[in-house]
């Protein structure tokens, strides 16, 4: 069984505590080809679809999963993300297609041998039983002596700052408290694959800040790659290596946080992550390098042609976030970056920041901006700037 | 004013409720050869003499048996039809959720009729197996009510976790889902004793010639005449069936206290 050698590997990497484990541990796994390139992939899901009577739930989903990556499955709810997780879980049968775990198919194991930890939206503790045998719960499965059991306990309660807790019952904790418990009996089995259930949606705001960071820190800490499924894009953005963003049952974009957010290839990213301005184009020209593009109020702007689509794409959108908006007074010096004249017409003001509704010609704009003084005023004429490389053309859900 | 009359009111209902009880119970232990008022000295000789009449002994064993065996195999069905009707979809589930609650709702002589006239078509002679069968069949409800309002409240994630992290679905049901049952097992447990053990109607459509229960008994005793005996044999009686359940509120109530929540 190779699950000792993943053990012993797992204590060393916690005992000398190498900053990113997830580059080391190459071997064991196994290369594919995809686009040329050569990834690493540990959890595979090749063309999965899940059907429920009529409604399909996921549609032929393909994802490569890199061993010791934090990966999130960000969608709003009955986007089919948890449906995902509950696959790879064990929980439910795909309709069609593969599941890869470490070079094995695993379909038709079913849930209690896949070696895998589970955290629940609601913790899942056991009520009748101590945190300690919470603990220990999924050891008895696995032949770890009384001893050896005993310690790893204790270093899993140690992983999630809770060493004193283990004569306790789960509910005489926290929320918090509890679904750090959770994490830890999750990984004390040292599991392939760290499923994570929305586990923070539970927990109020700010412990939810704490926890993201904490869950981060021991994700990094143990190298177990881990799948997490969330509504909420600052969790996903903060805390994934890569982001699956998902939309009706269909994957929409993959790739890092940086790039889903700066780079997206679809309307629904657009409009889903952050807040943007999504502009029709009327006409594009390409021209060494770069895009020229006529985008009604604003005018003709410019953008590097690596933030257009390939050329025959139709229905071309153009999209400004708008925080990459930055508004002026209306009589500042004119600089590099494009410039419009616009109106103030709602300030939603938040304190550090505020969000502005513009109107430039006949078409509102959001901007964010920090606010170094004080915000400007509703009704106020503002000089509206940004770069043109801030800009990402993509093409457009056909109308 | 009107809260005096309302504390009045109530002590009467409750003297109405419970002063015949509270008569039986008092004239067991009346040393009188009448089973009556005045009470001419304390004894216990009506309890000895119950302890010598083989017939009532027999009829104790005969309920106890009965009883036992109805709790532990209604309980048992209970337990799994509620695990059927919660857990998993299936084709028909309300209706079969109404027909087994259905026993409830039938008054019980047309039950015991029924029941009888089925086994007259089967041909089968009465036997103290139909009896059992006949028990757990109106037991049944009580304890599929009590154990699928616990079930619900058993979060699927729970058992979800259990699997996930090693334990095949048999080693979650004892680990996990037993012992988060156990108090409305127990709670089962003990209704279906309890019904089966107080249960006369049913009784006495069923039961084999020669067999009787403890209800049964006394209904035959009472025939000849009023003993003092059948006042010793109720209080046993209320006894058994008020204590048991007491018993098992009990138990229950130190186990939850033990786990803090």
């Amino acid at each position: 069984m190779n699950r000792n050698g993943r053990r012993s590997s797992a204590a060393s990497r916690r005992d000398t505590n190498l900053p990113c484990p997830c580059r080391q541990r190459v071997a064991g796994a196994f290369f594919i080809q995809k686009n040329g390139e050569s990834v690493v992939s540990f959890v595979s899901l090749n063309n999965i679809v899940k059907r429920f009577g009529a409604v399909t739930a996921v549609h032929r989903m393909s994802v490569e999963i890199p061993q010791g990556s934090f990966v999130t499955l960000l969608g709003p709810s009955g986007c089919g993300k948890t449906t995902t997780l509950r696959m790879i879980a064990g929980l439910l049968d795909p309709s069609e297609g593969d599941i890869v775990i470490d070079g094995q198919k695993i379909n038709d194991i079913p849930i209690h041998k896949r070696n895998l930890g589970i955290v629940f939206q609601n913790y899942a503790l056991f009520p009748h039983k101590t945190i300690a045998q919470n603990v220990a719960f999924g050891l008895k499965y696995r032949d770890v002596s009384k001893d050896e059991a005993a310690k790893r306990v204790r270093d899993a309660l140690e992983l999630v700052q809770l060493p004193d807790v283990g004569d306790r019952y789960p509910a005489q904790l926290s929320g918090g408290q509890q679904q750090r418990i959770a994490l830890a009996r999750a990984i004390v089995v040292e599991p392939s694959v760290l499923l994570l259930d929305e586990p923070l949606s539970a927990l109020d705001a700010n412990l939810r800040e704490d926890m993201r960071i904490e869950l981060k820190r021991i994700q990094h800490q143990t190298g177990i790659t881990t799948i997490f499924v969330t509504h909420d894009q600052s969790e996903a953005l903060a805390m994934s290596d890569m982001v699956i963003v998902m939309s009706k049952g269909r994957v929409e974009q993959i790739g890092p946080p940086e790039e889903v957010y700066n780079r997206p290839q679809s309307e629904f990213i657009a409009s889903f992550l952050g807040t943007s301005n999504l502009l029709d184009v009327a006409s594009a020209a390409r021209e060494n390098g770069a895009i020229r593009l006529d985008v009604p109020p604003l005018g003709s702007l410019a953008l590097p042609e690596a933030n257009a689509p390939a050329e025959g794409a139709e229905n071309l959108k153009l999209v400004l976030r708008a925080e990459k908006i930055h508004l002026l007074p209306a009589d500042a010096p004119a600089d590099n970056r494009f410039a419009v004249e616009g109106t103030v017409e709602t300030v939603d003001y938040q304190g550090q920041a505020a969000r502005y509704f513009l109107r430039i010609g006949d078409t509102q704009f959001q901007a964010i901006n920090m606010i170094d003084k004080s915000p400007f005023s509703e009704g106020e004429k503002v000089s509206v700037r940004f770069q043109g490389e801030d800009c990402v053309c993509i093409a457009g859900d056909a109308a | 004013m009107s809260w005096l009359l309302i504390r009045v009111y109530t002590l009467l209902v409750y003297l109405f409720m419970f002063l015949p009880v509270a008569v039986v119970v008092l004239l067991s232990f009346n040393d009188n050869e009448f089973g009556s008022f005045p009470i001419t000295g304390v004894s216990l000789r009506w309890f000895l003499k119950l302890a010598h009449n083989d017939a009532i002994l027999r009829a104790f064993q005969t309920s106890i048996v009965l009883g036992a065996l109805t709790a532990v195999i209604s309980t048992t069905l209970g337990v799994l039809a509620s695990l059927a009707l919660v857990r998993y979809r299936m084709p028909g589930k309300n209706m079969i959720s109404t027909l087994l609650i259905a026993p409830i709702l039938v008054p019980e002589v047309v039950l015991a009729v029924a029941l009888l006239l089925f086994l007259n078509a089967l041909s089968l002679p009465k036997s103290f197996p139909l009896l059992l069968m006949g028990h757990v069949i109106f037991t049944l409800p009580f304890v599929v009510l009590v154990v699928q309002a616990r079930l619900i409240g058993i979060r699927r994630d729970v058992e979800e976790a259990a699997m996930s992290l090693g334990a095949s679905p048999v080693q979650t049901f004892f680990q996990i889902t037993l012992p988060l049952l156990a108090p409305a097992v127990f709670a089962g447990m003990l209704f279906a004793f309890t019904i089966s053990f107080d249960d006369i109607t049913g009784t006495l459509f069923w039961k084999p010639g020669g067999v009787e229960t403890v209800p049964t008994q006394i209904f035959a005793m009472l025939r000849n005449s009023i003993s003092p005996e059948i006042n010793a044999l109720g209080t046993v009686m209320i006894v058994l069936t008020v204590g048991l359940p007491l018993l098992g509120v009990g138990i229950a109530r130190t186990r939850s206290l033990r786990h803090g929540s």
